[in-house]
């Protein structure tokens, strides 16, 4: 719907805007250091008040005040409304500040945006879920929402690739995935000591002994663009349709809403028509450098 | 009555009663002046603030202000301001955030106390590129409070161009230079000997407000064609032309084209052409704290996509070399800008070409990356090269 019509000035949008990008205050509950370098925060409002609904995929924007503001992908369970779970690795000033908040601290949040994992396509298919290093936080409610309705889709693949077992994610929570039998998790990382008795190599590699109906499978990828450009790849050779195959990409986003410019991918806004968007659509995209 | 629709005629001798209706409406007037040897956009407060009796000459690269010796008030073309500074500015406060002890925090949005703008001398293809931003601003799912509140309450006075500078494509792109939409009131300059008058047409109730005390006699059928002619020469002097047919996909079939490293090896990346691109909008968002935290205030301040860190994610910039910047601009201005936004994001207007220092000509390295292509994909049924 548009807003602006052949007059000299754009049809009022109403009263009621409030400051453009206002965040909402949360304060940190609890703080799980994941690895080395990212933790997962809990959240609750500070102020009574309810925590909006979000789709898996979707993110947020977070800031420890002062210290700038990044966007950060959504963690938590949607079957469990009323916080906010993120994931946040250290990277600069504005996420040491967020990944290092302890519990009690505040932290200025607005969200959630962007449009997350398409989950309505998964019912009655067999899915594929392929997750690199911290690629895993942003489908963790994915998994969450499929084990959750584990009767409405097929069989259940999750590939999960790090680069070392101390750079896995959610460590506790994956050793229970990969105990369930409903659902097969492999795990792999590119290096690892003795202690390690898992798999060693990339996540394309496992693809290949994933079970799943090719014609009838759903496939949702997370990660670095070239594992993601790979394992679509490994996916369309073992015959997946490429229309069935979703990624989740990256760039840096400033405003959330569609105005800053800054995650442009081609035709693409990604804090708008993504961060979710059809392998198909974007393929020829990636692979052109420096677009 | 002085109606949307009608035309009326009044003598260069009554501008000034123009600008009291302005005032007397509580807008206040910007629009052109002369500073630094060139045209901006400033407040205007008598006639004797527009530019008159000057005109520009304008090539890739090159800006200067000649004399003209027939008093015009608006015989020149668009400089290196644009309106946009206006309704998106360089530098904005978007809300200051304080804390109530360390449990919770307040968000107050700037204070809004400014009058509105009245935009005297506003082109066609300004008018264009004030739409387009408002689409990106106002026109999507979340609207810009700032921009919104900003752009409800202006008056658009337009003028229609009586000649075109050396670097305008507006005819190419469809926006002007003729006014026809958009505007509450629309001057054209009619300058003939023994005859300096301006014909204005009346677009909205509040532009017929502003004309109440303007000694005024409604327009001939001759000063409407008088008016016409003026356009129609403005029409016919266009410096530059570009093709647009199948622009979009002449681009996006292109991203890979040999014209990219030749033009982004003369690019110096200065980002000239965002900053004085009435459509650019890009920017970022930085935080001023106080020395305790205690209060923040957010800032979008104008940033530009041929700046290196504009694509920076944590490994490095995704847009590392200025080709790449140089073909993010052409393509996104061009033709994202429609999957976008439902609109191509240059309106003609020649500033980029003007101002940047290489001489850099958008109009030119479409030409090129056309040839190339035409080169690479021969046409059905002919032979390969
Ligand atoms: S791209 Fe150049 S010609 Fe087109 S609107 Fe922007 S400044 Fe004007
Ligand atoms: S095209 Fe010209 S004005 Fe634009 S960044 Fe490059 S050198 Fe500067």
């Amino acid at each position: 719907m548009s807003t602006v019509r052949d007059g000299p000035r754009p049809v009022d949008p109403g009263p009621g805007i409030g400051p453009t990008l206002a965040p909402e205050p949360y304060t940190v509950w609890s703080r799980t250091q994941d690895t080395r370098d990212t933790a997962t925060l809990v959240l609750a409002p500070s102020r009574t008040g309810s925590v909006p609904a979000f789709e898996p995929g979707q993110f947020n924007m977070l800031s420890v005040p002062g210290r700038g503001e990044v966007a950060i992908s959504i963690s938590g369970d949607p079957g469990r409304p009323g916080e906010w779970v993120h994931t946040v690795r250290s990277l600069g000033l504005a996420t040491q500040a967020i990944a290092g908040a302890t519990p009690g601290s505040l932290l200025a949040v607005r969200g959630p945006y962007g449009r997350g994992w398409p989950v309505d396509r998964a019912w009655g298919k067999d899915v594929v879920i392929v997750a690199g290093g911290v690629g895993l936080a942003p489908v963790r409610p994915l998994i969450l929402e499929l084990l959750r309705h584990r009767d409405r889709v097929g069989r259940l693949e999750v590939i999960y690739g790090a680069r070392t077992p101390d750079d896995l994610l959610y460590a506790p929570e994956l050793a229970g995935w990969r105990h369930r039998t409903d659902a097969r998790f492999q795990v792999t990382v590119d290096a690892a000591g003795r202690e390690w008795y898992g798999d060693v190599g990339l996540v394309t590699q496992r693809v290949p002994d994933a079970r799943f109906d090719a014609a009838n499978t759903v496939a949702f990828l997370c990660g670095p663009e070239i594992m993601m450009r790979l394992t679509a790849e490994a996916l369309e050779s073992r015959g997946v349709p490429r229309p069935a195959i979703w990624v989740s990409l990256e760039r840096t986003m400033q405003c959330g809403i569609g105005l800053c410019g800054h995650c442009q991918l081609g035709p693409y806004l990604l804090c708008r028509d993504g961060p979710v968007l059809p392998y198909a659509d974007v393929a020829p995209l990636l692979r052109i450098r420096g677009l | 009555m002085i109606e949307p629709g009608s035309s009326w005629v009044f003598p260069r001798a009554e501008f000034p009663s123009l600008l009291a209706g302005l005032e007397r409406a509580g807008y206040r007037v910007v629009g052109p002046t002369v500073r630094d040897g060139a045209i901006v956009y400033g407040t205007i407060r008598s006639v004797g603030d527009l530019p008159e009796g000057w005109t520009d000459r304008q090539e890739a690269g090159t800006y200067r202000l000649a004399k003209r010796d027939d008093g015009a008030l608006f015989g020149y073309n668009v400089g290196p301001h644009s309106w946009k500074k206006y309704l998106f500015p360089p530098r904005e406060q978007l809300f200051t955030l304080r804390r109530d002890g360390s449990a919770s925090f307040e968000v107050t949005p700037p204070p809004d106390d400014e009058p509105p703008l009245a935009f005297l001398g506003i082109r066609a293809c300004e008018i264009a590129a004030m739409r387009i931003q408002d689409r990106v601003f106002v026109g999507g799912g979340t609207p810009d409070a700032g921009y919104a509140r900003r752009a409800r309450s202006r008056l658009v006075v337009a003028v229609q161009c009586g000649q075109a500078g050396g670097t305008c494509f507006c005819v190419s792109m469809g926006t002007g230079p003729a006014v026809r939409a958009g505007y509450d009131l629309s001057l054209t300059e009619l300058i003939e000997p023994g005859r300096h008058d301006f014909l204005v047409q009346v677009g909205t109730p509040e532009g017929a407000g502003v004309l109440a005390d303007v000694p005024m006699r409604p327009a001939t059928p001759a000063d409407l064609s008088a008016g016409e002619a003026r356009v129609a020469r403005a029409a016919q002097s266009m410096g530059r032309t570009m093709d647009t047919t199948g622009v979009h996909e002449v681009l996006l079939r292109n991203l890979e084209s040999p014209v990219w490293e030749d033009v982004g090896r003369r690019c110096l990346a200065c980002t000239n052409c965002t900053l004085a691109c009435p459509t650019c909008f890009c920017h970022s968002t930085e935080e001023v704290p106080d020395l305790s935290a205690e209060r923040v205030e957010r800032w979008r301040r104008w940033d530009s996509c041929f700046n290196l860190s504009f694509s920076e994610l944590h490994n490095g910039s995704v847009r590392a070399t200025v080709p790449a910047r140089y073909r993010q601009w052409l393509t996104h201005k061009l033709a994202t800008w429609f999957d976008q936004f439902g609109s191509s994001g240059c309106v003609g207007c020649g500033r980029c070409v003007t101002w940047c220092p290489v001489g850099i000509d958008l109009t030119a390295e479409v030409r090129a990356i056309r040839a190339a292509d035409a080169r690479a994909v021969p046409p059905e049924g002919g032979p390969a090269p």
